[in-house]
């Protein structure tokens, strides 16, 4: 690890001024961050610790909703008992994540920002145009099976890796800002950014910025399931996965939010999918419908193209076990 | 201004098993550096550095963490527990004299890393916390052997002793509960 000065930041005001500067980054449980220092992937010459400015509640909000701190552990928010009864597509899709030693540590802030897991990005060896700009991506043409199929760019076929930001996509929740600029809120299908040309801008935050919470709207109840598939049944990041709140009246789909992980640069939502189920009675053909939209402007790399038909499967799979559950 | 971290820090020393130790100089040392190097406990072991094998599990104010993916300076004011901490040679804990009755190892690398970890797992059902492979969020959690591995997935054996590590477990997790 490179040499950095340590620095506890006091109070958010002062973690956005240390933050706003070049060279410095917000650390919270270090899980994503340290590991990269190690690597050489990050190198900041220094880091603010955000850990005590508080952040760290799960509260209430007025309007029925529930608000997370940036700084709540992944753990502490999986295991809330609202979390559990009113968003359980949430508390799965973090307990699908990592492990307990991982979750215990890890926040919600430091969750939403982690970065991709693809192995040139880790590896300083490697061409890789996210971490060095024009260097190339040696992914395109190498090894790519966790890498996206949607939403690419030629400079950038990464993932985001995470779960949690899967059911909050689903969820439509909103992220909270804080800066010197003062505050804002983004809702998290807006967080995340695709690769574009300048794939090293992973997601909205400007320098300073500090996320302070996580909102979730007033429950909608549903049927809730987070499915993640994986190349092994624990401790293994999405090959693809499907976060789904759906609500059957009459034996048609009355509501379907879905949101999918493993795909692209970003948790994937595509109001298309939910929009054509709508009003309509389940059927083998609708799921393939809805497929078909999902994946309309799919592409694979070689070694990813297997993403396509399981996306497909695993969503018709979801579909059929929510029309179960809800019947 | 900048204030520097020791300005707003609780306290100038991490507890380890009972003992105050002084916070190293160096904010690079990882608390897994820490706990080997700096104050001799080799007890917790380093696998992997990254957060991929758990040998380095130990316990901060009650909560399993892995030691190497965090910064001793950082702990200021916490209370850590290491295998060195859950008993002795002479008066082992539960979980410590069930891997020894059921070979819960092979090279015993991976095993203060495993005790550590199920030590707190079994706090965390007794907390009613679910798990990956719990059938309901909400429900009483029972400890099957799917639930034990699942929230043990994240320390991994190379000797492959799992089956004995899931028996140990599930012998001590009996006992608690009669
Ligand atoms: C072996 C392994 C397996 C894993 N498996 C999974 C998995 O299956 N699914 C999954 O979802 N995740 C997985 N993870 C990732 C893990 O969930 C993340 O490392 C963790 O959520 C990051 O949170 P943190 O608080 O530790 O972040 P940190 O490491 O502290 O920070 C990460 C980044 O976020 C920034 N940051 C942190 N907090 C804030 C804030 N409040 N405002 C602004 N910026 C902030 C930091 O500057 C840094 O750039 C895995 C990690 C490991 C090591
Ligand atoms: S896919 Fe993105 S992160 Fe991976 S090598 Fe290419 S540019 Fe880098
Ligand atoms: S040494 Fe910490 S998880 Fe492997
Ligand atoms: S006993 Fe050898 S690694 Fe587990």
């Amino acid at each position: 690890m490179r040499p950095f000065q340590y620095t506890r930041a006091p109070s958010l005001a002062e973690a956005s001024n240390l933050t706003a500067g070049e060279n410095t980054l917000a650390i919270a449980g270090g899980t994503n961050l340290l590991d990269l220092m190690k690597l050489q992937v990050e190198t900041p010459g220094q880091l603010a610790d955000i850990n005590r400015l508080g952040y760290a509640d799960i509260e209430d909000t007025d309007d029925g909703g529930l608000r997370l701190g940036a700084l709540a552990t992944n753990t502490e928010t999986a295991v809330h008992p609202r979390v559990r009864s009113d968003y359980p597509v949430l508390s799965r899709a973090i307990l699908a994540g990592a492990t307990q030693q991982l979750r215990n540590k890890a926040t919600n802030g430091g969750n939403l920002c982690q970065r991709t897991r693809c192995f040139y990005f880790t590896n300083i060896d490697q061409p890789c145009n996210k971490r060095e700009p024009g260097s190339g991506c040696g992914a395109i043409d190498g090894i790519a099976k966790l890498h996206a199929i949607l939403g690419t760019s030629d400079q950038c076929i990464a993932t985001y890796p995470g779960d949690m930001a899967v059911a909050l996509s689903a969820l439509g929740a909103t992220v909270e800002i804080s800066g010197d600029k003062g505050e804002r809120s983004v809702p998290v299908r807006d967080f995340h950014c695709l690769p574009g040309d300048t794939p090293w801008i992973e997601n909205i935050l400007e320098r300073g910025e500090i996320i302070t919470g996580i909102v979730l709207p007033a429950p909608v109840g549903g049927t809730q399931i987070y499915r993640k598939v994986r190349e092994r049944s624990s401790y293994a990041f999405a090959l693809v996965s499907v976060a789904a709140i759906i609500e059957l009246t009459d034996g048609k789909f009355s509501r379907a939010d879905l949101a999918f992980g493993g795909l692209a640069h970003k948790p994937w939502h595509d109001p298309r999918v939910g929009e054509c189920l709508l009003g309509q009675v389940p059927s083998d053909a609708l799921f393939d419908k809805a497929a078909d939209i999902l994946l309309e402007d799919a592409r694979g790399f070689g070694e990813n193209d297997f993403k396509i038909p399981l996306t497909r499967r695993t969503l018709h799979a979801v579909l059929s076990q929510a029309t179960e559950d809800a019947a | 201004m900048v204030l520097q971290g020791q300005e707003v820090r609780l306290a100038d020393t991490i507890t380890v098993n009972g003992t105050a130790y002084p916070i190293p100089d160096d904010p690079r040392v990882s608390l897994l550096d820490f706990l080997r190097q700096h104050i001799g406990l080799t007890g917790t072991k380093k696998g992997c550095d990254h957060g991929q094998c758990g040998a380095c599990t130990v316990l901060v104010n009650g909560v399993r963490i892995n030691s190497c993916l965090t910064l001793a300076t950082m702990h200021d004011g916490d209370d850590v527990t290491t295998i060195e901490g859950l008993g002795t040679p002479e008066e082992p804990s539960a979980l410590q004299r069930a891997f020894v009755e059921h070979d819960g190892y092979q090279c015993g690398y991976c095993t203060p890393g495993q005790i550590c970890s199920a030590t707190a797992m079994l706090e965390e059902i007794a907390a009613g916390w679910p798990s990956d492979a719990s059938e309901t969020l909400n429900g009483k959690v029972r400890l099957s052997s799917e639930e034990i591995r699942e929230r043990m997935s994240g320390n991994l054996c190379r000797c492959g002793a799992y089956a004995n590590i899931v028996a140990a477990i599930e012998d001590v997790a009996a006992g608690d509960r009669s």
